[in-house]
């Protein structure tokens, strides 16, 4: 079988080395989607479009980009958004689809939780997908670093001292990641390394191993039918269209995610060409000044409901100092999510309407979570600092009782 | 066992040795690479002479010292007298990185306090934390004193007895 005839540049030649129909056959034409779905279903193809677009305008920035702090700012301000033809297209284009695609992320994460789709069979999926966010909020925070903005820096500078652990004072770690006493040179060139180069490739290995994660249990659906597969594309492939509970990858289901994508590609034009402001912190629009810190400092949007965890408990508490407390919720906050597959104590999968209890413990974790999100942004004082804690001490409860919900409405179904 | 599987087997373990030798030594590179450099810790020295810097009572000024800012404040008379006062003739006074021991912001002087814009701590004219989440006072900074010059970065008896009576 070693030795092929047909000449490599025939279709035929190079199908009989390559086995390119196969691979096309098992990768599209013949991988399974149940017809059973939404919209929300068209999440996976939008992320991975924006990923191509913060990799390609990402590009472009980084031809004129100068990782140093005595050049960073001038480099993207005047360079890149004055002088390089169409620098600041590709840089509005960087920075909205850098806050955009955590939108996608909080869509397709809780699009999977209000399913089901993380559980008996598809943990792998979730975990591996809990892997992509924190690995694109390590990308997030580190891009921000690179026009060494104030916020830029402070964001650094705030971010960097929690690793020193509050009480544990390990300022040794703190050093060592920045490579200097405070946010220096050193910090800003290695965080750039970070953000053009390893993160990225991190996030595409972890791209495939999330498509490959769907390829055993398949998508969930709508009403989290169990479908036979092998049955149902024999159906199919038989002709039998309008039975099967199945099409193809290529070329049904993607039409339709390529309908939803062209809307996102409109709203997201839309907010590149009008409405980038968001992206773009005035604050930031000053130089990085280690002797001065904003008036106040605060993270962009999609971190700031775990930001508030972290200043949630503003007194000291159980013995423990304020500080301390806020420091282990928000470690907590970052990875408590991954383990949502094994709090879930339900042995049926099934959407959240059909679960009373856990449709209710949804909502209230989606308003809490936004409620954390806009108390993030206002300054902890007064009232603010009240209702940081409360919605703190919500979020840990949510989490505490998520087991005993999903085993009640899994009890008053009969099935434990 | 067969003679050919332990053969395999010792292959296996020799390769497993070297790898786990190298993969360790090229850890320990990578890490000493992180490191911050030797010019980076070399230039660790400010000196500041309190008699000529124009400081008025109540009014502190930043200075910078590794990067970082030090607050300097002569006290009133009417400010708490504190043990962890640095005392120059008649003179109290409060040196302090001015660090919010919380997460790193720089306070804000306020009629008579620092308040930290970020998380909301607050630290009296002594550097001690009065609210929020900040655990510990305003760290102070390792300085010697000849005089009125205070050299920042050389251990002296000041500020160790500072430090001390905020521990």
């Amino acid at each position: 079988m070693a030795k092929i005839n047909e000449s490599l540049f025939t279709a035929e030649g190079f199908d009989k080395r390559m086995n390119a129909k196969g691979f096309w056959r098992v990768m599209m034409t013949e991988y399974w989607i149940p017809k059973d779905i939404n919209f929300l279903w068209a999440m996976g193809v939008v992320l991975a479009t924006t990923f191509g677009i913060l990799v390609i305008s990402g590009i472009f920035l980084m031809m004129y980009y100068k990782p140093d702090t005595a050049l960073a700012f001038d480099s993207v301000n005047y360079t890149i958004m004055q002088e390089v033809a169409y620098g600041w297209l590709f840089r509005h284009m960087h920075g909205v689809a850098a806050s955009v695609i955590f939108l996608i992320i909080y869509i397709h994460m809780f699009t999977g939780i209000y399913y089901g789709s993380y559980k008996k069979g598809r943990e792998m999926i979730w975990i591996s997908g809990m892997l992509l966010f924190v690995t694109f909020s390590a990308a997030g925070f580190s891009g921000y670093m690179l026009p060494w903005g104030q916020m830029s820096y402070w964001a650094a500078a705030v971010i960097t001292n929690l690793f020193a652990g509050g009480s544990l004072e390990a300022w040794g770690l703190v050093e060592w990641i920045r490579g200097g006493f405070a946010v220096n040179d050193a910090t800003l060139t290695r965080f750039f390394m970070l953000h053009v180069f390893l993160l990225p490739l991190v996030i595409i290995k972890l791209i495939v191993v999330h498509f490959y994660t769907l390829r055993i249990p398949h998508v969930n659906n709508q009403e989290s039918d169990d479908i036979d597969y092998d049955a149902e594309a024999e159906k199919y492939l038989a002709g039998n269209k309008k039975e099967s509970k199945v099409i193809p990858f290529w070329p049904v289901f993607l039409s339709k995610d390529f309908a939803v994508l062209g809307l996102f590609l409109i709203f997201y034009f839309y907010l590149v060409f009008f409405n980038y402001n968001f992206a773009m912190d005035p604050v930031n629009f000053d130089p990085a000044n280690p002797m001065v810190t904003p008036a106040h400092i605060y993270p962009e949007w999609y971190f700031l409901w775990s930001y508030e965890t972290l200043r949630g408990p503003f007194f000291d508490m159980f013995g423990m100092k304020a500080g301390d407390i806020g420091l282990m919720i928000f470690g907590l906050a970052q990875i408590i999510f991954v383990v949502f597959p094994f709090l879930d104590k339900d042995p049926d999968i099934l959407p959240a309407h059909k679960r009373p209890r856990f449709m209710i413990w949804f909502w209230i974790m989606i308003v809490d979570l936004l409620v954390l999100s806009v108390y993030g942004k206002l300054p902890p004082t007064g009232a603010n600092a009240w209702v940081g804690f409360y919605a703190t001490a919500l979020f840990l409860l949510l989490w505490v009782s998520l087991p005993f919900i999903t085993k009640a409405d899994a009890k008053a179904r009969g099935a434990l | 066992m067969s003679k050919e599987t332990s053969r395999r087997d010792f292959l296996g373990y020799s390769f497993a040795a070297v790898a786990a030798v190298g993969g360790v030594a090229s850890l320990v590179g990578m890490k000493q690479a992180w490191d911050p450099l030797p010019s980076v810790l070399a230039a660790g020295f400010t000196t500041i002479d309190l008699a000529s810097i124009g400081l008025e009572p109540g009014k502190p000024q930043v200075h910078t010292w590794r990067g970082k800012p030090i607050f300097v404040l002569e006290k009133t008379a009417d400010m708490e007298k504190f043990d962890g006062d640095l005392v120059i003739g008649d003179k109290r006074y409060t040196i302090a990185i001015g660090l919010c021991t919380h997460l790193g912001c720089i306070p804000a002087w306020k009629k008579d306090m620092w308040k930290c814009a970020c998380h909301g701590g607050e630290f009296n004219a002594n550097g001690q934390q009065t609210f929020g989440p900040p655990p510990k006072p305003l760290v102070i900074p390792p300085f010697k004193v000849e005089g009125t010059v205070l050299t920042l970065g050389e251990d002296g008896a000041e500020s160790k007895a500072m430090m001390a009576a905020r521990a």
